[in-house]
């Protein structure tokens, strides 16, 4: 073996050849690969939903589903939307400055809404997407603080958000709840998916 | 090619027609390598049985999952009913599946002794290190077939357990949420997720354990068995027979294959009396919200994985802002300590405060979200470093400082305690105990190196220790 003379010329092509079946190797995984991705009848699953909100009680939530989501209108009560602001201390991001899930400019204040009223948010944890539950109840309660004003504990893990989706500090969860494109089409009906932007 | 033997004439049928095969197939070699002259040594104690018994809960789980796939379906719209088929109309249906189910715990509890006795008598270290890696293979494997099996029954823990797991790599920085999308192929665990979980569950990662097997079988019997005093019984000193065989082992076959039918026999009485009288184990094995079908809409009030994930689930679960600052508190600590103690070159310690700084940066730039996916993974992986970790100049824990046994005892305990909290709810106090587990999981193995040198070990005798019957 060792002494017989290199053939340079055999082994240049050895390794071109070699590495054009690595290419084409390499091409063959790429359709393979693409078959993970959502499929064409899945991205057309995404269309915008119309909720009538006429019957929603005052600190009541209704749950629709939107692109497989749960999304949340939650009516908060105005003792509840005056809490609000008393919370920002103790919150993780109250202006919801973070860029992860933007949260759309109609909705960039206190009540993180178009209307105080009513509180539009997908109901999954920006942590690893669980579903909060609801924790409207004021007060000392298990897996909460004891000056708990009403909110959201995802049981999973424990982040907690107060009733304008605001993450409170030091909690797995690093952002705000979502809140979804959305827009009043009229008192009450709202779409959601889509907004006047769109 | 071997030589072309001949059975002499007039020997009986069945020894031409071995003759036959062994020119053409080494069969009778390969009996005599792995099974009547692999020689494995004389004082194995019960902890050797478990590999022999993982490898019948691997059998198990092979039959009983190819009956279930002639009748579970694939599809969203009919898992939960045609496993409930299963248990409630397919004859015997129940029994198959509660053996699939029950087999998945009986796995891991087989698989983590088998690792514990590996431990415990240095059974990793050289010239063992591919047996071990091999074997952590085998174990991400089975973590793999594990989370993507329970997905199927698509019950309500099925599909938050999965839309957990799944965001857990949408925490990954930049290409995060699209690698999500393309492990669900949709927006949320839907569907297509359960079609590639279920073509991964019985296909691609089976093939790939059972190669990882057979890599693992093959490396023992070339390296020989590790045994309770971690004394080389086939070293060039060892003693040795006429023959060249060992003396202090024995041929497997017969002795260790009796020696585990004993086994098999107790251990199959605790697993059938679980199936027939407690196939859900209290919730742990098969927990109760998973009997409700999947709710894309509502998550349980209680999400936690099976027992098996627990530990690491909860080291998941303990690594918040305060955990993440603790950390960086750590690494500067070893940095500094390392440039003022340690016994590298001068560019070696600067390159280690760089390192140090740079990962620090690394640590409160990205979420602490992140981390907690970082720390559960190196949990996993950091065992596929331990047979350099450990620096002891003895193998087995017998000749080891006794000291060393209370490291192991603290370890132990700290992995049950991590396990524990992983099933409950998240609480403060849990956090906080999760925390320091967690600590002291990692400088358990990091520190190993330092640690295990410390200490005088005991004399390890010439031979193994072995009292005869």
């Amino acid at each position: 073996m060792s002494d017989q003379q290199v053939d340079n010329g055999k082994r240049t092509w050895l390794i071109a050849t070699g590495c054009a079946g690595a290419v084409g190797g390499v091409a063959t995984a790429v359709p393979f690969v693409s078959t993970f991705q959502p499929s064409e009848r899945a991205r057309a699953a995404g269309a915008a939903v119309e909720v009538d909100i006429s019957a929603i009680k005052p600190g009541e939530k209704l749950t629709v589903e939107w692109r497989g989501k749960p999304v949340w209108i939650v009516r908060r009560t105005p003792e509840q939307v005056a809490a609000l602001a008393k919370m920002d201390g103790e919150l993780a991001d109250p202006k919801s400055d973070r860029t992860q899930y933007p949260t759309p400019d109609y909705a960039k204040n206190e009540a993180r809404s178009i209307k105080p009223e009513y509180f539009i948010a997908v109901g999954i944890c920006s942590h690893l997407g669980c579903s909060p539950s609801d924790k409207f109840q004021t007060g000392p309660q298990p897996s909460l603080p004891d000056n708990w004003s009403g909110g959201f504990l995802c049981p999973c893990h424990g982040s907690t958000f107060d009733l304008a989706g605001r993450v409170f500090k030091n909690k797995p969860a690093p952002d705000n709840l979502e809140v979804p494109p959305h827009m009043y089409l009229s008192d009450t009906k709202v779409l959601i998916g889509e907004d006047k932007k769109a | 090619m071997a030589e072309f033997k001949e059975a002499p004439a007039g020997a009986p049928l069945g020894e031409q027609l071995l003759t036959w095969v062994d020119n053409r197939f080494p069969a009778s070699k390969l009996y005599k390598e792995h099974m009547s002259e692999y020689y494995a040594p004389k004082n194995f104690n019960f902890w050797y049985i478990f590999g022999s018994l993982a490898l019948l809960v691997l059998v198990i789980q092979i039959v009983t999952g190819i009956f279930l796939v002639m009748h579970y379906k694939p599809d969203a719209a009919l898992a939960f009913a045609s496993v409930e088929y299963i248990m409630r109309d397919v004859p015997w249906g129940w029994l198959i599946r509660y053996m699939h189910s029950t087999g998945a715990s009986a796995f891991f509890v087989v698989v983590y002794l088998h690792m514990f006795r590996g431990l415990l008598y240095g059974s990793y270290r050289k010239p063992r290190e591919l047996v071990w890696i091999f074997g952590c293979g085998i174990f991400l494997c089975l973590m793999a077939e594990a989370f993507m099996g329970y997905l199927l029954p698509w019950g309500q823990m099925s599909y938050w357990g999965a839309q957990v797991i799944v965001n857990l790599f949408a925490a990954v920085p930049f290409v995060g949420p699209d690698l999500a999308l393309l492990i669900r192929g949709d927006y949320v665990v839907s569907d297509a997720t359960l079609n590639r979980f279920f073509s991964f569950h019985v296909i691609a990662v089976p093939l790939v354990l059972l190669g990882l097997v057979v890599a693992h079988i093959i490396a023992l019997h070339e390296v020989g068995s590790n045994n309770p005093d971690g004394v080389e019984i086939k070293g060039p000193n060892a003693p040795k027979d006429a023959q060249g065989h060992p003396l202090d082992g024995i041929p497997f076959h017969p002795y260790y294959t009796v020696h585990d039918i004993f086994a098999v026999s107790l251990f199959l009485m605790v697993f059938t009396a679980i199936i027939f009288f407690a196939p859900e184990l209290g919730g742990y094995f098969l927990e109760y919200n998973n009997f409700i079908p999947a709710d894309p809409l509502k998550t349980p009030l209680h999400i936690a994985p099976v027992w098996y994930f627990t530990p690491f689930y909860s080291m998941l679960r303990a690594t918040t802002d305060d955990l993440v600052t603790v950390l960086c508190l750590i690494t500067g600590l070893a940095a500094v300590l390392a440039f003022l103690k340690g016994r590298f070159p001068g560019a070696a310690k600067v390159g280690i405060l760089v390192a140090a700084v740079v990962l620090i940066a690394l640590l409160k730039t990205f979420d602490a979200k992140f981390w907690g996916v970082v720390v559960m993974g190196a949990a996993v992986i950091i065992l596929f470093f331990l047979p350099w970790l450990d620096r002891s100049p003895v193998k087995s824990i017998r000749y080891r400082p006794d000291w060393h046994k209370w490291m192991y005892v603290v370890f132990v305990l700290f992995f049950f305690v991590l396990g524990y909290l992983g099933i409950k709810p998240p609480s403060d106090i849990g956090t906080f105990i999760a925390q320091v587990g967690t600590l002291f999981y990692f400088g358990f193995f990091l520190l190993m190196p330092y640690w295990s040198q410390i200490g005088k070990p005991k004399p390890v005798p010439e031979r193994v220790t072995f009292h005869a019957h």
